[in-house]
């Protein structure tokens, strides 16, 4: 009973409730950061190093927390780590830390930890709800780094900054601009939504 | 660039060239999720835009009087959150106060703030590009009503899209992606015009 919750906590996130193609949590940073392979896996790390301690802290604290203030310290909780990795990035990555401008920062109101924080932490232990948000992470970050590797090889022909098409690809540029960054993702979202969770939900009935 | 034209340079840049939704993708989440009916959106729409240009000259202030003097620049995530929370918490009780009516309009809308990453995104953006306090004021006010339109085109869009028969893998948040994916392109159109980095 114990391991089955267990394994039922980390893998839910990274399919059929996964933060961002079901649940669309976290939407901004998704588009924003993967134009290019390198700032996402930066990106998203920094997002699983916030969403596993935060909720992990959050929960240790949880019954300690008055709940008319709990969002205010929910938020100053996940904020703290933020600047952790903000601070982490600037010593160690200034180009990428540069690159990625605000977003950093904006970890802080990506929805997938609030939420995991709401939903999650505040009703389960704190091993329980570590688990959960690295599973939360994990599922966020394959999302993105999925959609950069597309986004990236269409809009330049290259991965990492080298390139990998030949001089025959033409850049397909607008993808590596904001209208590819929707369209990439809308599609990524029609075809799981589409073609893998429905099957699931039939075959239960 | 001329002195005294800039901060309307960039009221005007924020609204169409440099969208905080269309081109920064900020305030995507509860863009999704309230876009589906005119009225609400247009009550989400006025809220963002009231808080955005208040907390980015209250954010201008504490970060340039108070933390850049005590060298405490690092803090301000928590402190910019602080002060938008805050804002919103005062904003709703004295709306609950002062109008009933507007209350009941506005109220559900307020706690949807402080959540939304576009109104920390403006205070960041302001402290990255080092806007003056002006500039920071037509900045928030700019971003407030670029987004309040974007919101706006969308739920009168998806109106009359709820007639449309769609495969069922795209209903939802999918369409609203591609519709806003049209949108970035349109908006793209403007951005011969002014640039603001």
């Amino acid at each position: 009973m114990v391991k089955g919750k267990l394994k039922k906590t980390f893998t839910d996130p990274l399919g059929k409730n996964n933060p961002v193609f079901a649940q669309i949590l976290g939407i901004c940073s998704t588009l924003a950061v993967t134009n290019k392979l390198e700032n996402t896996v930066v990106m998203t790390l920094g997002v699983v190093f916030t969403t596993t301690l935060s909720s992990f802290v959050i929960s240790l604290i949880r019954k300690w927390i008055p709940s008319r203030v709990r969002m205010m310290a929910e938020t100053l909780i996940i904020a703290s780590f933020v600047i952790i990795v903000d601070i982490t990035l600037r010593a160690y990555m200034p180009d990428i830390w540069k690159q990625l401008g605000p977003y950093v920062g904006l970890i802080i109101t990506n929805c997938i930890i609030m939420g995991r924080a709401e939903a999650f932490a505040l009703n389960n232990t704190p091993g329980l709800s570590l688990i959960d948000g690295l599973a939360s992470g994990i599922g966020y970050s394959y999302v993105l780094i999925i959609v950069a590797i597309f986004r990236e090889l269409l809009g330049t022909g290259s991965l990492w900054g080298i390139k990998i098409l030949g001089s025959w690809w033409t850049n397909w540029s607008i993808m590596i601009m904001p209208p590819g960054a929707f369209f990439m993702l809308a599609i990524f979202i029609w075809i799981v939504k589409g073609a893998i969770i429905p099957e699931k939900e039939e075959a239960k009935k | 660039m001329n002195g005294s034209l800039y901060p309307v340079a960039i009221l005007f840049a924020a609204i169409f060239t440099n969208n905080i939704l269309l081109t920064n993708y900020l305030g995507m989440c509860s863009f999704l999720s309230v876009s589906r009916e005119l009225k609400t959106s247009v009550g989400l729409g006025v809220a963002v835009t009231f808080v955005m240009a208040t907390t980015s000259v209250l954010n201008w202030l504490v970060y340039n009087k108070i933390l850049v003097p005590l060298e405490l620049e690092y803090l301000r995530f928590i402190v910019f959150i602080i002060v938008i929370a805050a804002f919103v918490q005062i904003v709703e009780m004295v709306i609950e106060r002062v109008s009933e009516t507007l209350y009941a309009a506005l109220g559900i809308f307020l706690p949807l703030i402080t959540v939304n990453c576009a109104i920390l995104g403006v205070s960041l953006f302001m402290v990255i590009r080092e806007y003056s306090f002006i500039e920071s004021f037509t900045f928030g006010l700019g971003s407030g009503i670029g987004w309040f339109l974007a919101i706006l085109a969308m739920a009168g869009i998806r109106q009359k899209l709820k007639k449309a028969r769609l495969p069922k893998g795209l209903e939802g948040a999918g369409i609203t992606l591609v519709i806003t994916g049209m949108m970035a392109m349109a908006f793209m159109g403007f951005s011969g015009m002014i640039n603001i980095g």
